[in-house]
């Protein structure tokens, strides 16, 4: 609180304002150009973007140039209002998301008391947006893609809510600072030398959230809702130029902000063992050991993305129901006996 | 670690301490201010983003080009089709089992206070949820036919 105590609260919001736009959109882009540009198209045995700059690493620019100058293409059977509205919706959920994101001891957002469970309340409310969109379309594909949406959400929102309460668990609190900071005291049987990431005590739960946070991004092998090959690409097939830009943007930066909690929950945050979690200079390293976090976990998520196949309906939701939801209730229990336990 | 009030306050083993502690209720509202302000930035950049683009966007609408999209034939029918029942099914077990996920946050936050009392409520209250899991199994609405 050293240097931002000083400041008056409209100072220290407009700071954290510009911080917060950096936070959602540098993530975005660069999972774009890193995984979605460069590491499918290695994958893929291509090159990928290479003449917008070097190493086409000013295609984005050229992408979003490009989305600006699109007709704005609106379906005159479609419920234009909500229509219209459904992309605002998206977008917000994922500023929401951002906001309990802390990047150092200091440098956080907004640090909310009940911060995980924040986050894990506005996550879901993408999927209104996304069933307003499904619906508002007015076209068999995007009703189609829509519920299809709706429903893997839901039912992929409970196994990852029953992984955190694990977590929860183990670090005593629902705030994220208090998360890192009783990842950096904790002990593993007795040894605190890199103190406690929860990925090493709860794996089950890393997994089981991993598992869910695909299904949420609606990525392969969950990308039913949008899958091409049979339902153009769902909620989205009306959608085109600038509405289709902020789906877009919301999506990549959901997958770096759903990065970004996992690294808090269960790789330590912005800590990083050997230096005191007291020093100050965690304020500036931070962000820096944070995005580092986000893009070795985006890693995983966009390499399932471009190596798996897609499953059928019934399998997901087989997947959600009868494995993982039992399995993160085992975990719950088996944490809760260690806990009281020892 | 005095940046976090009620990190100190709301100490584990010390049940009767309110975990919001000595934090000052401005500060907490305030909190929640910020989270609205970064909504409101949303909508904002959102709106900004696509009131940019009609300055640049060419706008030549025509009756063929705003039709509904079905692979380039004429759309025909109803739009809004009946759809499957399977998802107001899942719908309303989510519902249940999102009710139970509200009850655990609270006690997984201070289990260590309540000790082995809590213990056993809550493997009772969980006992009896997943009664309703197996139920519903064993009726095949877990079976997406």
């Amino acid at each position: 609180m050293s240097i931002l105590a000083e400041l008056a609260y409209w100072q220290q919001t407009s700071l954290r304002v510009a911080a917060g736009l950096v936070a959602v959109l540098l993530p975005a882009g660069t999972l774009v150009y890193l995984y979605l540009f460069k590491m499918m198209s290695f994958m893929q045995s291509r090159l990928g973007p290479m003449e917008a700059g070097p190493f086409g690493s000013l295609q984005l620019v050229a992408e979003v140039g490009k989305w600006l100058q699109k007709e704005d293409i609106i379906p005159t059977r479609a419920d234009r209002l909500i229509f219209g509205l459904a992309p605002f919706i998206v977008l917000m959920s994922t500023f929401l998301l951002v906001v309990v994101i802390p990047f150092g001891p200091d440098a956080f957002f907004a640090d909310l008391p009940t911060g995980i469970y924040f986050a894990l309340a506005v996550g879901s409310i993408s999927v209104i947006g996304i069933l307003m969109a499904g619906w508002a379309s007015a076209n068999k594909y995007s009703l189609l893609g829509g519920l299809r949406a709706a429903g893997q959400l839901i039912a992929y929102e409970l196994p990852m809510v029953l992984a955190v309460v694990g977590v929860v668990i183990q670090a005593g609190t629902l705030n994220m600072q208090g998360i890192v900071v009783a990842q950096a005291d904790g002990e593993i049987f007795g040894w605190g030398g890199i103190g406690n990431p929860y990925i090493l005590t709860q794996f089950v739960a890393f997994a089981i959230f991993l598992i869910a946070v695909q299904a949420e991004l609606t990525q392969t092998p969950f990308d039913m809702p949008v899958a091409e090959s049979e339902l153009v690409s769902g909620y989205l097939t009306e959608y085109s130029g600038i509405r289709f830009l902020l789906f877009f943007i919301s999506e990549y930066a959901t997958a770096g902000a759903f990065s970004a909690i996992i690294a808090v929950l269960f790789l330590g945050g912005w800590y990083i063992p050997g230096i005191d979690i007291d020093d100050n200079v965690f304020n500036v390293i931070g962000p820096i050991v944070m995005m580092v976090k986000i893009v070795l976990v985006s890693f995983v998520i966009f390499w399932f993305r471009f190596t798996m196949p897609r499953f059928r309906e019934d399998q997901l939701q087989r997947l959600a129901w009868k494995v993982l939801i039992p399995l993160a209730l085992v975990n719950i229990a088996a944490t809760a006996v260690l806990k009281v336990a020892f | 670690m005095s940046s976090w009030p009620w990190l100190q306050s709301g100490r584990i083993g010390d049940p009767q301490t309110p975990s919001l502690g000595s934090l000052a209720v401005s500060d907490f509202l305030r909190s929640y201010l910020t989270v609205a302000i970064f909504g409101a930035v949303a909508l904002l950049l959102a709106g900004g983003i696509l009131s940019l683009g009609r300055l640049i966007r060419p706008s030549h609408g025509n009756a063929e080009k705003l039709l509904t999209y079905e692979s380039g034939v004429d759309p025909t029918g109803d739009m809004w089709s009946q759809s499957n029942i399977r998802y107001y099914v899942f719908a309303l077990l989510f519902v249940m089992f999102d009710v139970e996920a509200v009850f655990l946050f609270p006690w997984a936050t201070r289990l260590e206070a309540y000790g082995v009392f809590g213990l056993v409520e809550m493997g009772i209250f969980i006992l009896i949820l997943l009664l309703g899991l197996v139920y519903a199994w064993r009726k095949g609405m877990l079976r997406w036919v």
